[in-house]
């Protein structure tokens, strides 16, 4: 079983949600990603996901942008990123890593090496933003291969008929984006997104993770009770800024925080 | 020999185009592809978007023959397609048209675009205006410098000019700008792209729209001189001209096809935009391509003279034309473009816009070398008022 699906699976004996942050590899230096990745998993992280700089990051907003022009100018690579991710497996062992980036640098070093490459730097998952399912089939038979999972994002305009394609294509679990826009975006509308968290269900049996759209505890704490997974990411390339050296202890208390909010929802539950 | 119908149902060219974009977009671009499957061969809609050509635009525009500039050379005949007399200065108001159409039948209100030189934002910014639609242009904030009179054209058209920071801020980032605006606002939204790049069905209804430069040069050519030209020339930076004026002339095999890119300083410095002669297949805004590159793959870069050739990606139509054969890509310099921008001035009291120049320049090397009696087309895709102020410090000279 895959790393992210045994975590999952422990997850849900527990009743408890995932807590998905996300930090852009090499902002501000790769050495500091490699502290904030075990301070991550102490302040309670079950996956993590690591953002590849791209000169061209379509898809994410002002705070996700900066810090890959940061990543960039110090020169930081596809596999250097992967790097991190073995010197991070020599200690720990057990928590999933999910590379998240764009096409280009991948199809750059080559969609085959690249796999062999995540594989053996204990890479459990990739998201690739700019591979939609149709352009992506090659990507999920080679990944499958290696034992990695394929990420796929979801939105709130994906129509039924793709949910299934998706739903079908995806591993690991699915990423629900909560509203159009970029990352960093803020408002999220909770009763729509439990509706579609609820519709998406339908379709497949995968993990549903939400993201874009969550700040903090409270609103991590909201969207956890109608979701599988909660994905945070702007507001910690954002606290990595403004921490500086600081950085670990604010990113492990500030997860802390988050875990202990959304935990409540399951102690609510139980008792 | 099968008669060309790319792109295929999922917008590839052989291996190149595709739709590679966040799942935010695809509801957007589906969208899109069925209202523009709707409306392609709509009788009504093809009557309203002659009708604006011919009244709005100033179509046909007219083939002349550069005699002079031909003798100067000594070889083939030139003739030059005017593109450079559309109404707005070039030839990027013909899609703008055809997009806008389509966004009013979208019923979308707002309409954006991305801008490089500004040619394709003073065009945007124009239909806006004629259409009463909300218009916003993201331009590289360096761009918004190098350009400041298509900036003030922009804002006297009622559009809002947003000057982006990041990257580069040049093109490449104005349209990553752009994709983001659109889809935060995709609801009431329409991207008007201005060049035969981006996800599908982009580069093909660019080129739809554009491909009358190439339907009327083809009814033109055989009444001024008897037959078609021997080859056909354009400037490609996206690659929206040439593909205008190649697309209508792919199954005649006898006609060359010839595109210019822009090699900047040289090939050799490393400080040019000639994506398809040096760089490598990649994906960048939505399509895969022929890309500006690093070894890591991150998009490097460009430099050239022209802002609307500085773009370090080219359309997937292209990219497919060169691996099949059927079109030729050649670069030429920013010093080569220059002088021929001064020669045609000069010998043919036309001031050509600088991208232009560039597939100008190629002709200059290309016709001494052929028959007095064979005939070069050159699609003058815009004309160079926009590019004195860049002109004149490159002399010396200062307003």
């Amino acid at each position: 079983m895959s790393r992210i699906n045994a975590t999952f699976q422990a997850l849900q004996q527990r009743q408890q949600k995932a807590l998905i942050p996300f930090i852009t590899a090499g902002d501000p230096s790769l050495s500091l990603t490699l502290t904030l990745m075990h301070a991550l998993v102490a302040g309670g992280a079950d996956v993590i996901e690591l953002g590849v700089p791209f000169s061209d990051p379509m898809a994410d907003g002002p705070v996700i942008q900066r810090a890959s022009e940061r990543a960039l100018a110090q020169g930081v690579t596809l596999r250097e990123v992967m790097g991190v991710v073995s010197q991070f497996r020599q200690t720990n062992q057990s928590t999933p890593v999910v590379l998240m980036g764009y096409a280009n640098p991948i199809e750059a070093m080559g969609v085959e090496a690249f796999a062999r490459a995540a594989q053996t730097a204990g890479v459990d998952g990739v998201l690739v933003v700019d591979y939609p399912p149709e352009e992506a089939k090659g990507l999920v038979m080679l990944l499958d291969k290696v034992q990695i999972d394929t990420i796929f994002l979801l939105s709130p305009t994906t129509r039924e008929s793709r949910l299934r394609e998706v739903g079908q294509l995806g591993r690991g679990y699915l990423y629900y984006v909560s509203l159009n826009g970029v990352t960093g975006a803020a408002n999220m509308d909770l009763e729509a997104v439990a509706s579609r968290v609820k519709q998406i269900k339908q379709f497949t049996h995968l993990p549903v993770g939400v993201g874009f759209g969550i700040r903090d505890a409270a609103s991590a704490k909201r969207v956890s009770a109608v979701a599988d997974a909660v994905v945070i990411g702007s507001r910690l390339v954002q606290e990595i800024q403004e921490a500086g050296p600081q950085a670990p202890q604010r990113l492990e208390s500030l997860l802390r925080e988050i875990r202990q909010a959304m935990d409540e929802n399951v102690n609510k539950a139980a008792s | 020999m099968q008669p060309y119908d790319l792109p295929d149902q999922s917008g590839h060219f052989g291996p190149y185009g595709g739709v590679f974009v966040a799942e935010t977009l695809i509801e957007a671009l589906e969208e899109l592809s069925r209202t523009y499957a709707q409306y392609q061969h709509d009788p009504a809609f093809k009557a309203e978007f002659a009708d604006e050509l011919t009244h709005y635009v100033g179509r046909p525009s007219p083939v002349y023959h550069a005699k002079r500039w031909s003798e100067h050379f000594g070889g083939a005949q030139i003739y030059l397609k005017r593109e450079d007399l559309n109404h707005t200065g070039a030839h990027k108001i013909n899609n703008v048209i055809g997009q806008a159409m389509l966004a009013k039948r979208m019923g979308k209100r707002r309409v954006i675009a991305e801008t490089g030189a500004g040619q394709h934002g003073v065009a945007t910014a124009t239909i806006a205006a004629r259409y009463g639609m909300e218009c916003v242009i993201y331009m590289g904030s360096e761009d918004v410098k190098r350009q400041a009179q298509n900036v003030y054209r922009m804002k006297l058209l009622g559009a809002t000019v947003v000057a982006v920071e990041s990257g580069s801020k040049t093109l490449k980032d104005a349209l990553n700008e752009a994709m983001r605006d659109w889809v935060t606002n995709v609801e009431n939204t329409y991207y008007i792209i201005g060049t035969v790049a981006g996800p599908h069905p982009y580069p093909m209804l660019v080129r739809d729209f554009q491909s009358i430069i190439g339907i009327e040069a083809r009814e033109q050519m055989p009444l001024m001189i008897g037959r078609q030209p021997d080859a056909v020339v354009a400037c490609v930076g996206g690659g929206s001209n040439a593909m205008g004026i190649f697309y209508p002339y792919i199954n005649d095999k006898a006609v060359r096809l010839i595109g210019v890119e822009a090699a900047g300083l040289g090939l050799e410095s490393g400080k040019h935009s000639a994506t398809l002669s040096t760089g490598r297949a990649g994906v960048l805004h939505g399509n895969r391509t022929y890309l500006l590159q690093d070894e890591n793959g991150q998009i490097i870069e460009t430099h050239s003279i022209s802002a609307g050739m500085d773009y370090p990606g080219v359309g997937p139509e292209h990219a497919w034309l060169k691996d099949c054969g059927r079109a030729e890509y050649v670069s030429v310099t920013d010093d080569e473009a220059l002088q021929s921008f001064h020669d045609l001035c000069r010998m043919e009291g036309i001031i050509p816009a600088l991208e232009s120049s560039h597939a100008l320049a190629y002709v200059a090397k290309l016709a001494p070398t052929m028959k007095k009696e064979q005939v070069l087309l050159v699609n003058l895709s815009g004309r160079g008022d926009k590019d004195m102020h860049t002109v004149s410090e490159k002399s010396g000279l200062k307003f």
